[in-house]
């Protein structure tokens, strides 16, 4: 009840639930939970032998958050940034904190305009992107994409539709500015 | 070696990519057995976590024998079958030495707001992740974790994400004898957050979704009540009344940035990427959750803002509690729960998918075709 002191009682007693769920109660001591307390000292536990790591080397200017007073000493080398869409990945990097939402919406800037230049620079290439094969759209057949979806009564459904629209704009956008293009010529 | 690769929002394709190498005296090269897709992948997949590049390969929760290690390595060695924490971390910086693994300061130049992570963008350090046939593993010596022989790959590969941070979200929770537990998702990482907080003593247990297949899961698996939102127009209001007008003592959101169930937040955050990720989710557990309760937020969130209802939080005293798992302090208690029977991981895979269809799997899994719960890859040299 919510409106006297007394918690509304439950339908099945502990004993009940401890019969009946496999492991009911194991971990009812939060001693027994790892994460409790939530900052906890343990050198011992992570197999570390060194205060400070081994750097590894930088081999071309890393972009890095301005919130690091450092190069930290562990980083990702994959995927450079290149193009026009690594001038605004610098950008955002060397320009605004993490606090700053221009830092996000300036990265985000950068995957959409690196999504098209890629796109555009596979045409040259022996294997260009393929939007079929791409997005999966095959596996509709092979995975019952009518009966998954239909009398299912699911909220994701209703904007399935948009889907296809968002893989498709920077293809229409494309190929409408080439048809512009040649047709001025 | 072949690798997935993202192409751009909706589109990955599988790439032939150099193979990694040693970059630092304390990592290892580790050849992929199992990976697997996660729905935080699902995010990288829809192009809403910033500074994510075309030729990034995904895959956070993997596991492999070691193939190659730095000369500063001691406690892995070719021929290991290992598995690997989704968190990339030192193991002795200040977070670190505190336990909090997922927050490591010196792993990731890209961001100090959030650690390293396996396969999750730039924004989270930019290391290529684990869908493909190699990967290379920093920190080999404080990281991977040996696979006891009587574990199977597909239970082994749950425990390095999915399993703990369900676990982990439990934790949270803080939860005490016969409190009143609603758990956001019947995805895996819902439906072991679900089972775990019966270990934790909870008093009754309640999984909220749209799917029918996950709510089947959620009862069999995770033995819990089920309510499916699409079937109550105010899924906030029925769990009220479900709770004598009191609301739960303690919500687990275990959904993140893809929730559906509003359209207008679906298309401002997954379709327009205007928002850090779609917070249904989130403020239905702040409502949900009983005045002077905690929400423990284990759903995966992207850096911009989100349109939270943080009035309500104030004004009810709620406790909010959140983060990434720091996956290898779970590992002891939870192997200890899957000896005595308590969880069989693999219980939730659904589907076992070769790396060359991955653009297929991907689609399968982000349109919930063919009742995909988890997904999980095989390279062919596996
Ligand atoms: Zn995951
Ligand atoms: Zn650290």
């Amino acid at each position: 009840m919510t409106y006297t002191p007394q918690k509304p009682r439950l339908a099945e007693s502990s004993d009940k639930l401890r019969a009946r769920i496999p492991g009911w109660g194991a971990d009812l001591d939060p001693a027994d939970r790892p994460s409790v307390p939530r900052e906890r000292f343990a050198p011992e536990e992570s197999g570390a032998h060194w205060e400070y790591p081994d750097e590894q080397p930088e081999l071309w200017p890393r972009e890095r958050s301005l919130e690091h007073t450092r190069l930290p000493p562990v980083f990702g080398t994959t995927c450079p940034p290149k193009g026009l869409s690594g001038a605004i990945r610098k950008l955002a990097y060397a320009k605004y904190s993490e606090g700053r939402a221009a830092h996000w919406l300036l990265l985000m800037a950068g995957d959409r305009v690196d999504a098209l230049e890629s796109a555009l620079r596979s045409m040259l290439t022996l294997r260009p992107d393929n939007p079929v094969t791409q997005t999966g759209v095959l596996s509709e057949g092979k995975r019952h994409g009518m009966s998954s979806r239909l009398g299912h009564n699911r909220a994701d459904v209703k904007h399935h539709w948009m889907d296809p629209i968002i893989v498709g704009a920077p293809w229409a956008g494309a190929a409408a500015a080439t048809y512009r293009l040649f047709r001025r010529r | 070696m072949r690798a997935m690769v993202y192409r751009g929002p909706y589109r990955v394709r599988v790439e032939e990519k150099d193979t990694p190498a040693i970059e630092h005296p304390n990592d290892a090269i580790v050849r992929v057995t199992r990976a697997a897709i996660c729905g935080s992948d699902l995010h990288l997949y829809h192009g809403m976590m910033p500074d994510t590049r075309v030729g990034f390969t995904f895959g956070h929760e993997f596991i492999g024998e070691v193939h190659e290690v730095g000369p500063s390595v001691q406690k892995v060695k070719p021929g290991d079958r290992v598995m690997v924490p989704f968190n990339v971390f030192c193991g002795t910086c200040f977070f670190c030495a505190r336990g909090l693994y997922s927050n490591c300061q010196n792993v990731n130049p890209n961001a100090t707001a959030v650690g390293g992570i396996y396969g999750y963008s730039h924004t989270c350090g930019g290391y290529d992740g684990g869908q493909a046939e190699y990967v290379r593993v920093p920190f080999a010596d404080v990281g991977p974790g040996l696979i006891p022989e009587w574990l199977d790959d597909d239970d082994a590969v749950l425990l390095t994400d999915a399993l703990p941070t369900g676990y982990f979200g439990a934790q949270l929770g803080d939860i005490v004898e016969g409190d009143v537990v609603v758990v956001y998702g019947a995805g895996p990482v819902g439906l072991f957050a679900a089972r775990s907080a019966w270990l934790m003593g909870a008093g009754r247990v309640i999984v909220v979704d749209h799917l029918d297949y996950r709510l089947d899961k959620a009862r069999e698996f995770a033995h819990a009540e089920t309510v499916c939102f699409t079937e109550h127009g105010d899924v906030v209001l029925h769990l009220k009344h479900l709770t004598e007008g009191l609301g739960a003592d303690v919500v687990i959101d275990a959904v993140g940035a893809e929730a559906d169930g509003n359209l207008l937040q679906h298309v401002t955050a997954a379709k327009l990427k205007l928002q850090g990720g779609s917070p249904v989710a989130l403020n239905w557990a702040i409502d949900t959750v009983r005045k002077g309760g905690t929400v423990s937020v284990v759903g995966a969130y992207g850096p911009l803002f989100s349109a939270v209802k943080f009035g309500d939080a104030m004004n009810k005293g709620l406790t909010l509690r959140m983060n990434q798992c720091p996956v290898k302090r779970q590992w002891p208690r939870l192997l200890e729960h899957i000896r005595n029977g308590y969880f069989k991981p693999s219980d939730v895979v659904t589907h076992h998918i070769p790396l060359e269809h991955i653009p297929e799997g991907y689609h399968m899994f982000s349109a919930k075709l063919d009742n995909c719960i988890k997904p999980i890859v095989v390279p062919s040299a596996a």
